[in-house]
């Protein structure tokens, strides 16, 4: 069981993620999770009132199953293949992160500091959460994709458009843990 | 039945994310940091497993599951709306950690604060529909 509980491997991960994105290819789809949440929005009727949610949303139900299907696998990962040795990252990261206050990982995927949701702290950690959700949500349908639809399916089909996002995710991503976390924690 | 395939696909996506720790805000935080090469081992190996693939399908014009010939639509030309829009949406990545699919994957498993994240990211995308036309592409 190991073999399963363990972190998984970059390599066999990175595999299968991109044998993903090629069967969908295959299933005549284009592997990109964001589109999802123009779906969810569009799903709400607002089309009547703004026209970028007026599509053929229903050509898209395939996408929402793909994402019922990994709501699913995450709740099997987690309750049946994880184990404390999980989450192991780099002890320097580990000091970085006591240094802004978060606490270690121990075998949790994410960090108590900011997901739990307890205490005086609880509205300041809600918007923390919103924030955060918003530049996402924004972010992705501006650049039209995110990480599967750009750094993986864009990527991998030699798209310009693409790797200007994932330069800007990433220049994004070094501002806001360089610069912005000292500020905010 | 039709959609029970990408049930599946889903599924393994969804287990394959979690046990890469991909959904891990830990991770993502790592990667920023330049202190692990795991983040970017994962998504050169899916990149390059994605070439090879998309390269085989091409040369030797593999028909789809329909039959049909595989066809991959470009991405829109732009420039300001890759740069920023990406850069936007890398400051959100690296806030919460957490990317879309994590998003649900995350919701998925049970950790219930990440819908605050999506509630987010469902208004973010409702503001881009609402200004798309005012803003530069």
């Amino acid at each position: 069981m190991e073999i399963f509980t363990h972190t998984w491997h970059w390599a066999l991960s990175g595999f299968l993620i991109g044998l993903i994105m090629l069967t969908l290819i295959y299933f005549g789809k284009v592997f990109g999770m964001s589109t999802n949440l123009r779906t969810l929005c569009s799903m709400t009727g607002i089309g009547k009132k703004v026209s970028f949610f007026d599509w053929d949303w229903k050509a898209q139900q395939w996408n929402l199953v793909v994402l019922l299907g990994a709501m699913l696998g995450g709740y099997v990962a987690t309750h049946y293949l994880s184990d404390s040795t999980n989450v192991a990252i780099n002890p320097i990261t580990i000091e970085k992160l006591s240094k802004l206050g978060i606490t270690a990982p121990q075998a949790n995927l994410l960090p108590d500091t900011l997901y739990q949701l307890q205490g005086d702290q609880i509205i300041k950690k809600i918007l923390f959460l919103i924030v955060g959700g918003l530049l996402i949500g924004f972010g992705s349908r501006y650049a039209g994709g995110c990480t599967s639809g750009h750094a993986i399916s864009g990527l991998s089909n030699f798209q310009v458009p693409s790797l200007k996002a994932v330069i800007g995710f990433f220049i994004g991503g070094l501002i806001m843990v360089n610069f912005i976390f000292p500020l905010i924690f | 039945m039709k959609l029970l395939k990408f049930l599946a696909v889903g599924f393994v996506f969804g287990i394959v994310l979690t046990k890469a720790e991909a959904v891990s805000w830990y991770r993502i935080f790592e990667m920023f940091q330049f202190d692990s090469f795991h983040m970017y081992g994962i998504i050169m190996t899916a990149i390059a497993t994605g070439v090879l693939g998309i390269q085989i399908m091409k040369r030797y014009q593999l028909k789809d599951i329909n039959g049909e010939p595989i066809h991959i639509a470009d991405k829109e030309k732009g420039t300001f709306r890759y740069w920023i829009g990406g850069l936007v949406f890398g400051l959100g990545w690296a806030m919460v950690g957490a990317c879309p699919g994590p998003i649900f994957i995350l919701i998925g498993a049970g950790f219930y604060p990440v819908i605050w994240v999506l509630i987010g990211a469902l208004l973010g995308t409702f503001f881009y529909g609402l200004w798309k036309d005012k803003l530069p592409h």
